[in-house]
């Protein structure tokens, strides 16, 4: 075994917020351990987890030098904090890259994750946790996806990626979402219909990083 | 240069990014933009903001939209150039930053702005409020103010012992629940409210709120 790891992220990563986690983690080439939270239990409503995330929401992360929640936030951190590690443009170069890699984070916290999260839950989730679905929330949810997934595919007819002709932070928080919708649910005519959406995805989807968190979804670690 | 800031004074998004520029102590200059007529959503603006909302801004050949990437662009430069810093001053500091602003995302404006719409927006419009969806909101934000209650009692603003742009994307949305008739929840919060008070009589915010006049 290893020495411990000085990064722990606590969460299952299932989670679309977990992973995008760890998937920033595998990016910057960062070695962490995952704790597992028992969110079935409710572990994650547990006083001993409140402690360090007060919303009773998972991810947290702690490293030598701080307690975090949050994952758009851990990961702008990992990336300033291990500026010199594994893929050193997730986060930009420069201000004015970082401005347009925020931008694009922003819209993905807002435009795109609202709907598409209220889609994995109906589509991928419920009928696991033997949920009915409410076919008029998903059909609402997916015509909000459809609009903003009309502006990626004029932003992707210009540029490679989301913020730019690198692949950021921008483009990685949007996978954990969209692996649900394209792989878990039947394959969605949403992400193939667009030309420049479906190339990206394409592209994003088949990194080195995702694959490993792909696999630690399928076999998460024992705790 | 001056920053041009394409957007209503009276808009939520707008007066985060307008608060933060008085902070520093940047110039601009406000391009009001008439949502009411849906000029937001005229393929002009929209060349500024593909998602067809306030604001953008517009700095030399510079474009950016997204508040809160606009806050975090302005705040990161001045501390590079030795100004005002409202964005901490080691990584840690910025981190929690970072950390509360993505709560102010997630936990307290995506319910206030569902109250928004449903309490001011929609009847405007000629459409009826969803009055369960608005009480729902507000049972979820007791809790979500229960917590800053508590991380208040620890430390005078949300990142730390010094004013950030953290508080100053609370200041609009905060506002509305002081002046829509849901000021209990802050002023039945000792800390919420002193934070308020302290943060809303900044001249930063009384100056934004002229604007308004
Ligand atoms: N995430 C965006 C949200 C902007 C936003 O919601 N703006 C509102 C005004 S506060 C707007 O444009 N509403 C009109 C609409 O969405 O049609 C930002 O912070 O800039």
């Amino acid at each position: 075994m290893a020495a411990a790891a000085p990064v722990r992220v606590y969460g299952p990563p299932f989670s679309s917020a977990v992973s995008r986690v760890l998937a920033c983690l595998l990016e910057k080439d960062v070695p962490f351990q995952l704790q597992p939270v028992n969110m079935a239990k409710g572990e994650h409503k547990k006083p001993d987890y409140l402690k360090i995330q007060p919303f009773g929401q998972v991810p947290a992360f702690q490293d030598e030098s701080i307690t975090l929640f949050e994952s758009r936030a851990i990961s702008r951190y990992v990336c300033e904090k291990y500026s010199t590690k594994g893929n050193k443009g997730l986060y930009g170069t420069n201000p004015l890259e970082k401005a347009s890699i925020d931008q694009w984070l922003e819209g993905e916290g807002q435009n795109f994750n609202p709907p598409s999260s209220v889609l994995v839950f109906q589509l991928a989730f419920a009928p696991r946790m033997k949920i009915k679905q409410d076919e008029s929330l998903i059909k609402q949810n997916k015509a909000k996806l459809a609009k903003v997934l009309d502006v990626y595919e004029k932003r992707l007819g210009e540029s490679r990626y989301l913020a730019g002709e690198e692949f950021t932070l921008a483009d990685l928080s949007h996978i954990p979402n969209t692996h649900y919708l394209v792989n878990v649910c039947e394959r969605d005519e949403l992400f193939a219909s667009r030309e420049n959406v479906e190339r990206w995805w394409g592209e994003i989807s088949s990194r080195e990083s995702w694959r490993k968190v792909v696999d630690m979804q399928k076999s998460p670690p024992r705790g | 240069m001056v920053v041009k800031v394409f957007g209503p004074a009276y808009g939520a998004c707008p007066q985060r990014v307008l608060t933060c520029l008085v902070e520093l102590g940047l110039e601009f200059e406000l391009i009001p933009i008439d949502i009411l007529s849906g000029q937001h959503k005229k393929p002009d603006f929209l060349l500024r903001q593909p998602f067809g909302q306030v604001p953008a801004i517009e700095d030399g050949d510079f474009r950016l939209f997204e508040s809160r990437a606009i806050i975090r662009y302005y705040a990161a430069k001045c501390a590079r150039d030795g100004g005002v810093n409202l964005y901490g001053k080691t990584l840690e500091e910025r981190a929690l930053v970072d950390q509360w602003l993505e709560v102010e995302v997630n936990n307290y404006n995506s319910l206030i702005y569902t109250m928004v719409l449903q309490l001011l927006v929609l009847p405007r419009m000629g459409q009826g409020t969803d009055l369960e969806l608005v009480r729902d909101c507000k049972g979820k934000l007791e809790k979500v103010l229960d917590v800053y209650e508590e991380r208040l009692s620890k430390s005078k603003y949300l990142a730390g012992e010094e004013f950030t742009i953290a508080d100053v994307s609370h200041l609009p949305n905060t506002r509305f629940l002081m002046e829509e008739g849901m000021e209990d929840l802050i002023k039945g919060r000792k800390n919420v409210y002193a934070w308020w008070i302290d943060i809303s009589s900044r001249p930063s915010w009384k100056k934004v709120m002229e604007f308004l006049i």
